[in-house]
């Protein structure tokens, strides 16, 4: 075939340059909308950015709003970013972006508590303060970790409840993840102790295991209703559990006689809650999570603590805090969810 | 008719059709370095921090397993094939090394074995495509849930970390005196390899005669199927040493690493102007089309852009860069044509 090399050239020069401009003019129009949201000041860099586990994932969206909130109250910078994906190679970049930014502090939920350790470390040794919240590294590569719960408040608060919405008297059950979670098992066995010490008229008469699979959970509820017609609650400290318990007890002729209670999570609980099929349950609250995190941030940031064991600071709302062995700093007791505070959140 | 013979009409090749600086510096190539310098000086003038060397750093880092894949990966392309599995082998390769690792053998060791590994995983693909005859695009979308399944099965949802500090700290350490992350070397050590196979060899004519027929190619004497599957080994081996050097980088050995990476490998070689059509590419282009999406992202996200936006960009970016080909060919045709008629129409009356 004949070529004819006049004009193709031009034409093709002239497309690309075309293209050229047009990502000049992404970049450009990107840059100067968020360029210059991390601007913190030379003594005290205020600038606090969160890095969850991904973005858009509803428990997140509300504990870094908790976040905003605190940061607002003493005037930081606050800022949220994250990859799509849980992974941690990905959370890898955006800690290494944050370093260059030179923000004051990073408050992270680790998606593996190794792999984004080096990364969290030269962010360290370039000044940046490490929090992490929810899921936390290695102590070696954090100042602090706040901690949404401990063992004994989550099993106390469990017993509290069903105590109370069984008149502290009867037959329970307790309906749990796998028989070998680690969790859920350290859990049981302080709520059994706790029972034992302080409500004698409680029996726990069986522990079924659902494996947190829905339909699984939902036929041990059955079992468990049919085998024991004298039971009185159900304790499941799974959020799969106490979800799949509450969808057989709101069809079945136990709903409103036999109690439900345990972890869960708002959205998953709203309807049963609103009909009454379950008083209340508990789990910590993720807003709180935030607001303390931000708080230990600028602590931390101000030079008030180190992450030493016993080192105090103040939390806007929620009071003083002091940091545990290890740099943990607990946020207190779980929160209980009831028919009048359920609508406030959305997780 | 007879007079045909006596005039003898200037016949010209399209690549040969413009002198010799017009072919090496207006082409698709070209174009795409020239794109990633526009890009540098606008990240550098407008957004802050992006000028600290360290940026150098973290998106060499970032960028080496996708630019160490993308090598093997534009050879297949330019035979026409393709390979969807490069990312689990690297996730299968990091498991591999994790779980030996903590069996008690040391890296080097572990690492050759997750390397022959990588390399097994790119013949069966090679086997499948060249002698049971399979489309390369239906087999290693086989091969992609395969390996993965493989690596996540042998792993499950843990992670192996206590590796060897040494080696974590070479995976991540530069080169003394610069910013330039070490695993440059060994990046620049295959860049020359495969560039010399590519554009001097014998076997790199082969790569690209393939992708422009494969037919003629067999006629003209390249061993078609020899030729691709000892690419697909290349590329399985090749992918499986990315593994270890993301496994390193991290320090953690999981079945989901890299999950996805195959999409900017294959993204990059394109942009970089290797046609999906085959018979068509370069590797100077397909490094600058790496860089490209590397320094979007790395700028990108200094201006603290989410990473949704960020894909949106490189995902518009792609497309652009495939469309804009076409679009050149269709309108290189169209300005073509008539001139052609018109010569032919010249051409006809004396006869």
């Amino acid at each position: 075939m004949l070529f004819h090399k006049k004009g193709s050239g031009k034409a093709r020069v002239g497309a690309i340059a075309a293209i050229a401009v047009s990502i000049a003019l992404v970049a450009t129009g990107c840059s100067s909308g968020g360029g210059d949201s991390t601007d913190g000041g030379d003594s005290d860099n205020l600038a606090i950015t969160f890095l969850p586990k991904n973005l858009g994932n509803a428990y997140f969206d509300t504990s870094d709003k908790g976040g905003e909130k605190a940061i607002g109250e003493f005037g930081g910078t606050y800022a949220e970013v994250g990859p799509s994906e849980a992974t941690p190679d990905a959370q890898v970049s955006y800690i290494n972006t944050l370093t260059q930014q030179g923000v004051g502090a990073i408050v992270v939920s680790a998606n593996d508590p190794k792999a984004i350790g080096g990364a969290l470390n030269e962010a360290r040794d370039a000044g940046v303060k490490v929090v992490t919240y929810d899921s936390d590294t290695d102590t070696e590569y954090r100042d602090v970790f706040i901690n949404q719960a401990d063992s004994a408040g989550i099993a106390k608060v469990q017993v509290d409840l069903i105590a109370e919405q069984i008149g502290d008297a009867g037959e329970i059950a307790i309906l749990s993840a796998s028989a070998n979670a680690t969790n859920q098992n350290a859990w049981i066995e302080l709520m059994k102790s706790d029972i034992a010490d302080n409500h004698p008229n409680i029996t726990v008469v069986e522990t079924v295991y659902g494996d947190d699979d829905d339909q699984t959970s939902f036929d041990k509820t059955a079992a468990l209703l049919q085998t024991h017609p004298n039971l009185k609650g159900i304790v499941s400290p799974t959020t799969v559990g106490i979800a799949a318990a509450a969808r057989y007890l709101q069809t079945s002729e136990y709903k409103g006689k036999v109690a439900l209670t345990g972890l869960g999570t708002p959205n998953q609980m709203r309807d049963y809650v609103t009909d009454g099929t379950v008083t209340a349950f508990a789990l910590w609250n993720p807003a709180d999570l935030g607001y303390l995190a931000a708080y230990a941030a600028k602590a931390l940031i101000e030079g008030d603590i180190t992450g030493a064991e016993s080192d105090t600071f103040e939390a806007g709302d929620l009071g003083t805090y002091t940091v545990g062995a290890d740099g943990v700093v607990l946020l207190g007791d779980p929160y209980e969810f009831n028919k009048d505070n359920i609508a406030d959140f959305d997780f | 008719m007879t007079n045909t013979t006596t005039v003898t009409p200037t016949r010209v090749y399209r690549d040969y059709g413009q002198p010799l600086w017009r072919r090496l510096l207006v082409n698709r190539e070209s174009a795409i370095i020239v794109l990633l310098a526009v890009v540098i000086v606008v990240a550098m003038l407008s957004v802050r921090n992006f000028d600290n060397p360290i940026t150098i750093t973290y998106l060499l880092l970032d960028v080496a397993p996708i630019l160490l894949i993308a090598l093997p990966m534009t050879l297949i392309i330019i035979t026409g094939e393709i390979d969807l599995s490069v990312a689990s082998v690297v996730g299968l390769s990091s498991v591999l090394l994790g779980t030996l690792h903590q069996a008690g053998l040391p890296i080097p060791a572990a690492a050759f074995i997750a390397i022959v590994a990588g390399a097994l995983g790119g013949a069966l693909n090679g086997f499948l495509v060249t002698v049971v005859g399979l489309p390369s695009l239906a087999v290693t979308i086989g091969t992609l849930a395969l390996y993965r399944g493989l690596a996540v099965g042998l792993l499950g949802t843990t992670a192996v970390t206590d590796f060897n500090e040494f080696w974590t700290t070479l995976a991540k350490s530069k080169i003394p005196g610069t910013p330039i992350p070490s695993i440059t070397i060994p990046f620049l050590i295959l860049l020359a390899i495969f560039a010399i196979v590519l554009h001097f060899t014998p076997f790199g004519r082969g790569v690209f005669a393939i992708g422009l027929s494969s037919e003629a190619a067999t006629f003209s004497g390249v061993n078609v199927n020899r030729t691709k599957f000892i690419l697909f080994v290349v590329a399985g081996a090749v992918s499986a040493f990315a593994g270890i050097y993301y496994t390193l980088r991290f320090g953690s050995a999981r079945g989901d690493n890299a999950t996805g990476l195959e999409l900017q490998v294959i993204a990059a070689v394109l942009l970089g102007g290797v046609s999906i059509f085959g018979g068509r590419g370069a590797l100077h282009g397909v490094i600058a089309g790496v860089l490209l999406i590397g320094v979007l992202g790395s700028a990108l996200r200094l201006a603290n852009v989410t990473s949704d936006v960020i894909n949106i960009i490189t995902g518009v970016l792609l497309v652009l860069s495939v469309v804009s080909t076409s679009f050149l060919f269709w309108l290189h045709k169209q300005r073509s044509q008539p001139r052609r008629i018109r010569r032919v129409d010249t051409g006809t009356p004396p006869a």
